[in-house]
């Protein structure tokens, strides 16, 4: 019997020659990017002390370059952003809504934590 | 299916990360800073911040790539393409095991100098390169040893161990049989104390933090051979470290060592699919959904290791 209940999505996956190089262009452009990126970080972070004026920049910069870097792994290299929309959302939305509560939440207690441990230290 | 398994492993990651995340923030003394803590590269010693680490991060990227080309090489049906391209993640993985696992040892084996606290109460981290111990001469005779014998063996190990139990009085080491010697040892070269937490005279504050020349060495030597115990810190286990808290090593070990799982559970399933490209049994199928499948596992691996590295190496 056929089975109809498994959806086959690699089959509209196929794609000739043609495409392919196209599509390995592509990744090594990320690769080289990530490689770069990568690059960057490890000279800034060896560079500049953590007690140095600038660091808060520093520090952001380092965030968003690995949300770049992440954004690039998710979207090329896992493929999600040639996914269905309707898939991307639902992977997405609900774990970033989760986590940014989580972050907000960890360092706001922590921080009300931290000034009991100072009072009574 | 496996989307919806990778966000809850995200889930379980990210809430690893924030845990970590609250703990640094919470925590009233100074937290270890990534480029002092990991330093060093295999053969070449210390003085090489965050290279090694660099290092892993690209081999992991690149084994990244590798397998994003297997994927695509899928695509087009290419079997051949597809095994070459495995067989390189798999080779990518298993160097970034390797790695972690000498990135273990290091840490746990500790610097040369440790983490020593000062006569005044203050603790400090120590840089610099560590003079070779030549001999121990026995001065005074015990269970093994004779007056006049030279030991040649197990020194740094000996040496360490001594200092730690408070077994060295102003540079006089009773080893382990009883016996005292004294050590014969080449000088350091730069030694700098970086004081993490304050004492009576040493502030840990931004300014005065870093002592470094004779004055350094005067402080460094007094307090480890001053004969006490547990005035230095060599290395790290689970109840405690060099480099900083507790809590710090704690983490340490358990995040990177849930990644390296993940990375070696990963390498083991590329080589099962690996296996099954090799015997076709992917072709006969029609699409090579499999190695998409495991792609999406090793690429999640990845980009668990991106975060990792920002939060405990560049933060």
């Amino acid at each position: 019997m056929k089975r109809d209940d498994l959806i086959e999505y690699s089959l509209d996956a196929h794609h000739d020659e043609e495409k392919g190089k196209e599509i390995r262009k592509k990744i090594y452009k990320v690769t080289i990017l990530l490689t770069i990126v990568t690059i960057i970080e490890v000279v800034l972070g060896a560079a500049i002390k953590q007690d140095a004026a600038i660091w808060p920049i520093i520090k952001w910069t380092f965030l968003i370059l690995t949300i770049l870097k992440a954004g690039y792994i998710v979207m090329v290299f896992m493929h999600l952003g040639d996914e269905r929309k309707w898939l991307r959302y639902v992977i997405l939305v609900p774990y970033f809504i989760f986590i940014l509560y989580l972050i907000f939440i960890a360092l706001w207690e922590a921080t009300a934590i931290k000034s009991v441990l100072v009072y009574f230290s | 299916m496996m989307w919806f398994f990778l966000v809850s492993d995200a889930l379980t990651f990210g809430g690893l990360l924030i845990s970590y995340g609250f703990t640094r923030h919470d925590c009233i003394v100074a937290w270890p800073i990534g480029e002092e803590t990991f330093n060093s590269l295999p053969f070449l010693g210390h003085g090489y911040p965050l290279l090694y680490v660099a290092l892993m991060t690209f081999i992991l990227i690149i084994s990244s790539v590798t397998m994003v080309l297997a994927v695509e090489a899928g695509h087009r049906m290419d079997r051949k393409g597809v095994t070459k391209w495995m067989i390189a993640t798999i080779i990518g993985g298993f160097f970034f095991v390797g790695s972690q696992a000498w990135e273990w040892y290091h840490f746990i084996h500790g610097s040369e100098f440790g983490k020593i606290e000062l006569a005044d109460g203050s603790v400090a981290i120590v840089k610099g390169h560590f003079g070779e111990i030549k001999n121990f001469t026995v001065t005074e005779a015990g269970h093994e040893h004779k007056k006049g014998d030279i030991v040649k063996e197990d020194l740094m190990h000996t040496f360490q161990h001594a200092a730690a139990a408070g077994d060295i009085t102003n540079g006089i080491i009773t080893l382990h049989d009883g016996s005292k010697a004294s050590i014969t040892k080449e000088k350091d070269h730069d030694l700098t104390l970086i004081v993490k937490k304050s004492g009576s005279v040493n502030k840990a504050s931004k300014e005065k933090r870093v002592i470094k020349g004779a004055k350094a060495e005067k402080l460094y030597y007094d307090a480890l051979y001053s004969g006490e115990a547990n005035r230095v810190i060599y290395g790290a286990n689970l109840k405690q470290n060099e480099y900083g808290p507790q809590q710090y090593a704690q983490f340490f070990f358990f995040i990177t060592g849930f990644h390296g799982f993940h990375v070696f559970s990963g390498v083991v399933i590329n080589i099962i699919i690996c296996l099954g490209v090799v015997a076709g049994t992917y072709h006969k199928r029609g699409h090579y959904e499999m190695v998409e499948k495991t792609g999406l596992y090793w690429h999640f691996v990845d980009l668990v290791w991106v975060f990792v590295f920002t939060f405990f190496y560049l933060l």
